[in-house]
């Protein structure tokens, strides 16, 4: 399959106006949207079964045929660019190198719902990335494509970059929604949903940057088309991440049937420095670990969730067999401690007693009991919490110690750990 | 924060937890940001001032280096909401600082991706050639160490932040030539967002 979400990324200026408008016939889906009626657009992207890229894969034309229309609210898009789910990092490639695809995206979408404000909220890590936006939706104003009366349609359109300032759960929708009012950024209990109570108390949507800039390819070319692209509900193209432990890291598109043994064998040349595979996380941190006899299955939603794992953001974090698994878990769950939000108990008070449990057995200071514990308590988070951050954070123990139980007898048994590595710290932080 | 009796106070305190900021010296935003700050207040409806708080948050970063008790409250002043508001919003978001920093920040990535490839002996690195620990400023106050979680860009691992801009596939052993570096040219040591292309 020929990209289609980055065909040009690798030619200079490719982030251009200029370049967008020759290259990819830009703003003609946009065009071609202005003639539809907003149901018929939301009706093309039900029918390309177009799944959320943001990790939980919910059905973008749901989503917009739920947002309420028959109020006199304002609606509101919101493109959640906040990217921080470890080992992801497509958005980034996306925005930096064919921002109007993801201008053209957040209009449609603006269009099809009936709202006349889209803001892009931007990791505040970012910076230079928004530069770069900002340049595009200047040329984009200045071109006709955003502002009033777009194309002579009398379609009014306004985009807004809003900035972030380091905070993973802003990118939870409830979550974002608090932090666009100027508040914490933690999440809502749901119902009410944004379609209904969103920003400001307004019927909002709220997507990835990846899923709004596959739109423009939806209206261009049709929804069947997008679905035939991949396995069956599976359909359309996906941007993958490799990181870790691999000859070359870095985002490749394909569709849905590419499996995670050509992702890293293929696509990132496989394991580096002639080692071994022994672990590899394929939809960012927050889903479970795969071990290697397990990677013969295609990278799709339906595929991964099949094998007892999710695609989520597709960022596949690879680890050879110097990596030992109880640190890895120990890294992760600093990251989900750190980034807790706080509000609910299980996941602020939970995650701490994880992480500590996790330190003590790295450092050779576990019991036997602690790894019956650990499970005990991370069931306790996962699934009591107001948003899915709770699961994530259990996810790294769970599966962790699931796949990779033994590993941890040994830590404890010996009394150290029985992986170490020379790319790790040589004095780790203390246990306590 | 928790108080199970075995469990142990952490010296770091939670995100969700208080500690008072220090004052700071008396904090008003030039004329030039207070107007930056009014421009991007129209992006929202008017009843919604608030929603530009991060906007203006990172305003007084650019002009003190720091958020203070005092910039805080201005910052209160300006919005039109209460300094517990404000104080809320600094003490929640990671890249707010609450103190003094140095004139550079080191941010180093600590999460799976970039620890793989060894961040973690980048921050050992810095911390041996700086004589600080993580969270720390160095003696002149040129570099504060710190470490940050996952920034995006993993298969440029390792990456470190510097104030707003970014170094990428940083080895452990050339840190401490980029803190030379950095000392001799600043920002402009640093090797940028990593583009296979030209940028024009």
């Amino acid at each position: 399959m020929d990209p289609l979400l980055t065909p040009h990324v690798r030619e200079p200026r490719s982030y251009t106006l200029d370049f967008y408008l020759r290259q990819d016939g830009g703003y003609q889906a946009l065009r071609k949207a202005l003639g539809m009626t907003p149901d018929a657009i939301i009706d093309e992207v039900k029918k390309s079964g177009l799944r959320g890229r943001g990790g939980a894969g919910f059905p973008t034309g749901m989503k917009w045929q739920f947002v309420d229309r028959k109020t006199d609210k304002p609606r509101y898009i919101c493109c959640n660019a906040d990217e921080s789910e470890p080992g992801t990092f497509k958005d980034h490639v996306l925005m930096e190198r064919n921002p109007h695809l993801l201008l053209e995206g957040c209009a449609i979408g603006c269009y099809a719902i009936g709202a006349k404000v889209a803001y892009i909220y931007i990791r505040g890590e970012f910076l230079h990335v928004q530069h770069v936006l900002e340049e595009a939706i200047a040329e984009a104003y200045a071109g006709g494509y955003l502002g009033r009366n777009i194309l002579g349609s009398g379609f009014d359109c306004d985009i807004y970059l809003h900035r972030g300032a380091g905070a993973y759960e802003a990118g939870e929708e409830t979550a974002l929604i608090e932090s666009l009012e100027g508040k914490r950024a933690q999440p809502r209990l749901k119902p009410p949903f944004p379609a209904t109570a969103g920003l400001y108390g307004c019927p909002t949507a709220v997507n990835n940057v990846e899923t709004l800039c596959n739109v423009p390819l939806i209206v261009a070319r049709g929804g069947e088309w997008y679905a035939a692209l991949g396995p069956e509900k599976n359909g359309g193209p996906k941007l993958f991440c490799v990181s870790g432990h691999v000859v070359r890291p870095g985002t490749f598109e394909g569709t849905m049937h590419t499996t995670v043994r050509e992702l890293i064998y293929g696509h990132a040349g496989g394991i580096a420095n002639g080692r071994q595979l022994k672990a590899v996380i394929p939809g960012g941190s927050s889903v479970p670990v795969l071990r290697p006899d397990q990677i013969d299955v295609p990278a799709s939603f339906d595929g991964l969730m099949k094998a007892g794992t999710m695609l989520g953001s597709a960022g596949m974090i690879v680890m050879d067999d110097t990596t030992c698994m109880v640190w890895m878990a120990e890294n992760l769950l600093h990251f989900y401690r750190h980034e807790s939000c706080g509000k609910c108990t299980p996941c602020r008070e939970g995650g701490a007693w994880l992480l500590n449990m996790l330190r003590k057995i790295e450092r050779g200071e576990g019991r036997l009991r602690d790894i019956e514990l650990l499970l005990s308590v991370a069931d306790n988070i996962a699934g009591k919490t107001l948003c899915a951050f709770g699961d994530a954070a259990a996810t790294p123990v769970l599966a962790t110690i699931k796949q990779f139980r033994d590993e941890f007898e040994a830590h404890v048994r010996e009394g150290r750990c029985t992986c170490p590595a020379d790319w790790r710290a040589r004095q780790p932080v203390a246990a306590h | 924060m928790s108080f199970h009796p075995e469990m142990q106070y952490e010296t770091a305190l939670h995100k969700s937890a208080r500690r008072l900021p220090p004052e700071g010296e008396p904090f008003t935003f030039t004329p030039e940001r207070r107007q930056r700050f009014e421009e991007i207040a129209t992006h929202y409806p008017q009843e919604q001032r608030r929603s530009a708080i991060l906007y203006a948050l990172f305003l007084v970063q650019e002009q003190q280096g720091w958020i203070s008790a005092n910039a805080m409250r201005h910052v209160a002043e300006v919005i039109g909401c209460t300094p517990a508001d404000v104080e809320d919003v600094v003490s929640y978001y990671a890249m707010f600082y609450r103190q003094p920093v140095g004139r550079y920040v080191l941010q180093v990535c600590r999460t799976l991706s970039c620890a793989l490839r060894g961040a973690e002996r980048v921050t050992e690195a810095f911390s041996e050639a700086l004589g600080v620990k993580v969270g720390e400023t160095d003696a002149t106050g040129t570099f504060t160490l710190v470490e940050v979680e996952c920034l995006g860009a993993c298969d440029r691992a390792p990456v470190v932040m510097v104030n707003d801009g970014w170094h990428e596939c940083l080895k452990p052993e050339d840190a401490k030539q980029l803190l030379d570096d950095v000392r001799a040219r600043g920002e402009a040591a640093l090797s940028g967002c990593f583009h296979k292309v030209e940028k024009a």
